[in-house]
Order: C-alpha cells, then structure tokens, then sequence
C-alpha cells in the first residue's frame, strides 16, 4: 500500500529504548572521564553534574518503556525515594573526594551521627536536652511522679518550640478565624477592616518583636507566643475572609430555598464552602509560625530547635548545626502532615478528589 | 379546582449604574392545584427573575404573587422547591444528604429523612450513587440529585428554571422522559422554565409565552395531549402542529430581541 510506504519514509523507526539508554550511560562516562583526565571536572562541577543529572533523568525517562502500566506507580516512588539517597550519596563522595570543603558541608553520615548524639546527650551546664530523654520517663515517673516527668519535658529543646507554636498558633487562629468570618460575612464590616488588615499584613511579622518585648517585658514566654499569635492571626483572618467571602451565591439561595436560616446556612452551606480556603490559610499559617519562632528563639532564647542550632553555629559545630536544621524540617513536615489529616477528616469530599500536593512553607 | 399559586401584575425593577433595568412587567400567572405550566420565552426576558420571586429569594418591586397552603397540609410542608439551572447542589454532600437536606433541615428523623432520601435516589436512578460526592457524578446525574431533592422535599410547588438546559441532547431526552414518569406519579404543582418548545410541549398542560424584554404575558397555550406521554408524543403531526404555532409567536419577540441586542 502507498500510505505505508509514506509512513515508512517519513518516520524511520525510532532506536529502541535500551539501545539509546546504553549510549547515553557510555556517553557519560567518557565525557566525566575526559573531564576527569583533564583536570576540569572540580572546575566544570556546575555544568558536570547539570549534564550527568540530564543523562541519568533520560535513562530514567526511556527505561519506563520497560516498566508495566502496573508497575508505574511503583517505579516512580522508587525513584523519588531513590534519588534523595542518592544525592546523600553523592554529598559523602563530594566530600570525601575533597570537592566539598568537609568543614562547610558535613557529610551525612556525620551530620546522622551529630543528630544521633543531639538526641540522646543531655547538656549538663545547660541543664537541656533535645527530646527530653523520654527513656528516663518510666524510671523518673515511679521515683518522683509526675512533677518529675514535666521536668523532663522542661528541658526539651523540641517541647519548648512546640509549645510556643501551638500556644500563638491557637491564639492567633482562633480570633482570625472568627473576624474573618464576620469580615467574609458583612460587607460593612469588611469594607471598614480592610485597609488596616492590609495595611497590618504587609510587616514582616518578625519586626514587631521589640514591640513586643516592650509591651510584654523581654522575659518569659508571653512576647514570643504573642509574636508568633500575631502572625498566625493576619494569615488566618485574611484567607477565612476570602474564603466566606467566595461562597456561590446560588448555594446560599438554594440553602435559603431548602429551609436554612441563620447558624443552619452558616453550617450547612458558609462554613463547608469556605473550608478548602480556611485550611489553605492554617496550612500557611502554621508554616509561618515555624519561621517566626525559629528567628525568635535565634535571638531571643535559651531554649527551642533555633535556639540550639544558632548555638551550634556560634560554637562553630557545623555537624549539628545541621541536625538542628533537620529537627526543624521534619517539625515542619509532621506539623503539617497533622493538619493535613485534620483536614482529611474534616472534607471528606475533598479527600476523595485529589491527592494533596507536597507541602510548602512560606516566606515569613 | 383550587388555584395553587396566583401571580397579578408582578413587575420587578432592578438598579443599575446606566439606569433601571425592568426584567418583568405586569406579567401574571395562575397556577391550578397539580397542573403542569411550562414558560417559554426569549432569552434575558425576565423568566428566571420571575421564577425566583414566586420562590420569596428576590422581593417583587410590584404587583402581588401568592402560593396557597393546601388546607388540608400537614404542618411545616414547605411552600416551594427549586431546581436551579445550574443544579447548585452542595459539593461537600453525599448524593444522599443532599437528597435529604430539605428534610433535615425541617428536623425530619434521621432514619425518615433516608428512608424518603433512598426512595428518591431510587426513583431518579442514582441508587448506587447515594454515598457518592457530586464531583464523582456526570452532569446529568448531578441534575438528577437536584430533581430528587426537590421532590424528597415535598413541596407545595416545584419550580424549576431550565433544569435540563445544560445537558446534551440524548441525556435530554432521557431526562425529559424519566421527569414524565416521576411527576406522572406524584402530580404535584410545577412551574417550569424552558428554552424549548418541544420540551414544553411534550411535558406541560399549559405553556406560557412570555414577550421579550420587559417580560409580560403574550399568550398561553393549552395542551391536549392525554398523559401518560413519551417521547413518541414528539414525532406526532399534533405536535408539530402545536409547536409551530407558538414557534409562530415566540419567532417575533426573539427578532426583538436580537434587534434590542444589536443596537
Ligand atoms: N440581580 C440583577 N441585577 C440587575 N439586573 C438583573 C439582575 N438579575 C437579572 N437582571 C436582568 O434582568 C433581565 C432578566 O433576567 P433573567 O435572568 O430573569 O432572564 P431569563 O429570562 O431567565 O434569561 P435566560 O433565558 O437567558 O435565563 C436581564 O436583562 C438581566 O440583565
Ligand atoms: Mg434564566
């Protein structure tokens, strides 16, 4: 037949998979050997590793020829797995290579090592640890009861932040929520609010901590919670109006037409509209307490994750100065994850929708 | 027979930056107790505005426009029931809450208000549907929730504002026929919007033709056909007949409008 000559000419059949994988891989490796030999790839790094990421992501992109359509989900979580391992990986050959100064960037096996000893040490002059020794609690309860117990927790580095961000984050989303709502609800109010919310959202929360130090006195606890409170609220009020505000009015007037007034549309119909928006913004806010408190206790405190990770850069520590870094990231990520499950329980209709979306932390 | 809903004289004012606009003028309407109307008119002539100030959602600027309570109702019966053109059922409902919300919120028992709620899904089609969200259903079926609703609700009147106009044509007609069938069995009192004459026809006792912009009465058509009807009523010459005459009349007022949009 004529068309399948036509077809035939105009598109040779393309090289299989494996065979383009396999020139690829030697190409590789002779362009890191030839820079190797040469002496430029400590120079080149920049465009070496960009190329070798390239190559190895088309490997990887050719080879799910190979992989069954049941297979695929599978293969790509190994991937995503596989490649932060891998570039731990590549961190400790950099660095014992010598490419990476050893000094700046511990390698991870010694940045694990510096958490390991982070988790398990207690710090006699500072009368602190980390967790708070939780292996002590069973031991500390029979002997001193519970007053014993709370001064374990007392101690703990990760307590001490928690605390502080789930105090200002209560105080601070509690009345957000609540004049957000009224904001979302009465144009009035929205119209006589809305410039000094705005106007309020813009400072960078962290500066108004003198402000607070003056209000509160510079002791304590109070100013830090009220700080992080303060940041937390603007974020909450402003997506809590947003969302109210957003409700489709046909949903309103057939809540209306089906019998609901007052606090029935209000929960029946305005509260689960505006959910989705709500949580957008207690997801944001959550972030943001972590960036406040963090930059707090850098400057202003003898306990928290930021207190200790600042100390370890003062004392020149690098090993756990990351370690610090890593508490504060999965803080991050479990905080989050907590409110995600929240979420999942309180919109069940969204849960079935989509799968979320990997979490974001936002500039504070 | 008792009249269901009387309407004298509603005309309805909206503000607006470039002056007033009249949707509705003078337009009046009765209703009997368990007749089928159908309102046809060109587009943006006031039917809707008309639809939802017979619901009490907008107040009317003037005129006069009334349900009536059958005597012998139980209490707490509700007035009237909308079907929205674009269904607005509640996304964060099961099919089944949604069909019950009516009754729950007029504080029906949990088991009544689903027992009513399943009869309905069942009804409309949906019965494997009842623990779905409304995002995992078609178009089509997300009408039929809002259908089911309105009838779980047992209303004094059931308004509906071109329920079927955003589906395609062979859901249409499936539509068309399974509403037959559901209101052939419960008669209730229906007021219902439509672009389509062929629809109004095939479904209603009365059809009503409203004029262009500002919406008032052009003529009223009653028709003969015996019930129970299908869709095989369409291909007769009756109803062809019937159709092109208010084709006839509709024709005139939807060049006005064309014109009136035009200028
Ligand atoms: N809330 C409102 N404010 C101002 N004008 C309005 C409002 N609602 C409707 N109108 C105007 O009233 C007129 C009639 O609107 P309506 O929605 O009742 O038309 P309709 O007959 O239902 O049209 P369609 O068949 O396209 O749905 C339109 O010209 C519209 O612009
Ligand atoms: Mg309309």
């Amino acid at each position: 037949m004529s068309g399948q000559r036509t077809v035939s000419l105009r598109f040779p059949r393309p090289a299989p998979a494996w065979l383009k994988s396999l020139l690829m891989l030697v190409g590789l490796v002779i362009f890191n050997g030839v820079l190797f030999v040469f002496g430029g790839w400590k120079k080149n790094w920049i465009v070496a590793i960009t190329a070798n990421f390239v190559g190895v992501a088309l490997v990887l992109e050719w080879m799910t020829a190979y992989v069954s359509a049941r297979r695929l989900s599978a293969y790509e979580r190994a991937l995503s797995i596989g490649f932060p391992i891998a570039m731990l990986v590549a961190w400790e050959l950099l660095v014992r290579g010598g490419v990476l100064s050893a000094t700046w960037f511990p390698p991870p096996t010694k940045v694990a090592r510096a958490l390991w000893d982070l988790a398990t040490e207690y710090d006699r002059f500072n009368k602190t640890s980390l967790l708070g020794r939780p292996w002590l609690i069973p031991q500390i309860y029979s002997q001193q009861g519970w007053a014993g117990v709370k001064a374990l927790f007392a101690e703990s580095h990760l307590w001490a932040t928690l605390m502080r961000i789930f105090a200002g984050f209560i105080a601070g989303s509690i009345p957000g929520l609540i004049i957000g709502i009224a904001m979302g609800i009465s144009r009035t109010m929205r119209v006589m609010l809305d410039p000094v919310i705005s106007a309020l959202y813009v400072i960078p929360k962290i500066t108004i901590l003198p402000l607070m130090m003056l209000i509160f006195t510079p002791f304590g606890e109070t100013y830090k919670i009220v700080t992080v409170a303060i940041s937390v609220f603007f974020v909450v009020l402003i997506n809590t109006m947003a969302g109210v505000k957003g409700v489709e009015p046909i949903l309103v007037e057939a809540g209306k037409n089906y019998g609901a007034t007052g606090v029935r549309l209000f929960w029946h119909v305005i509260i689960p509209s505006a959910l989705p928006v709500i949580f957008a913004g207690l997801r944001l806010a959550l972030g943001t307490a972590l960036i406040v408190i963090v930059a707090i206790e850098f400057v202003r405190a003898k306990s928290g994750v930021g207190y200790i990770t600042w100390y370890y850069w003062e004392v020149l520590n690098p090993p756990k100065m990351y370690a610090g870094l890593i508490v504060i990231m999965l803080l991050g990520v479990v905080l989050t994850y907590g409110l995600m499950s929240v979420e999942g329980l309180l919109m069940p209709w969204q849960r079935r929708r989509e799968q979320r979306q990997v979490i974001e932390v936002p500039e504070g | 027979m008792s009249k269901k809903i009387t309407a004298y004289k509603v005309t309805k004012i909206f503000p607006s930056p470039r002056g007033q606009v009249v949707a509705v003028k003078d337009f009046s309407l009765e209703v009997e107790d368990g007749e089928f109307v159908c309102i046809v008119g060109p587009s943006g002539c006031g039917k809707s505005t008309f639809l939802r100030i017979l619901a009490g959602l907008v107040p009317a600027t003037c005129g006069t426009c009334a349900i009536h309570r059958s005597p012998d109702a139980p209490p707490g019966k509700p007035l009237n029931s909308v079907v929205f053109q674009e269904y607005a059922i509640f996304p964060w409902k099961t099919v089944r809450d949604n069909v019950a919300f009516g009754l729950q919120m007029r504080g029906v028992p949990k088991k009544e208000r689903f027992r009513i709620a399943a009869d309905w899904i069942q009804r409309v089609g949906l019965k494997d549907f009842a623990d779905c969200y409304p995002h995992e259903l078609s178009g089509g079926m997300k009408q039929r929730v809002s259908i089911a609703r309105a009838f779980a609700n047992d209303p004094e009147v059931l308004l509906m504002d071109e329920p079927l106009a955003a589906l395609d044509a062979q859901t249409r007609a499936v539509m068309q026929e399974e509403l037959l069938r559901i209101w052939e069995s419960d008669r209730k009192t229906v007021v219902y919007i439509t672009h389509s004459i062929d629809e109004a026809v095939l479904l209603g006792d009365r059809v009503i033709l409203m004029t262009a912009r500002p919406g008032t009465n052009k003529a009223s058509f009653t028709v003969p056909f015996p019930r129970p009807r299908d869709l095989s009523l369409s291909s007769t010459a009756e109803f062809a007949q019937l159709t092109y005459g208010i084709w006839n009349l509709l024709q005139e007022e939807v060049h006005k409008t064309m014109e009136g949009r035009a200028r």
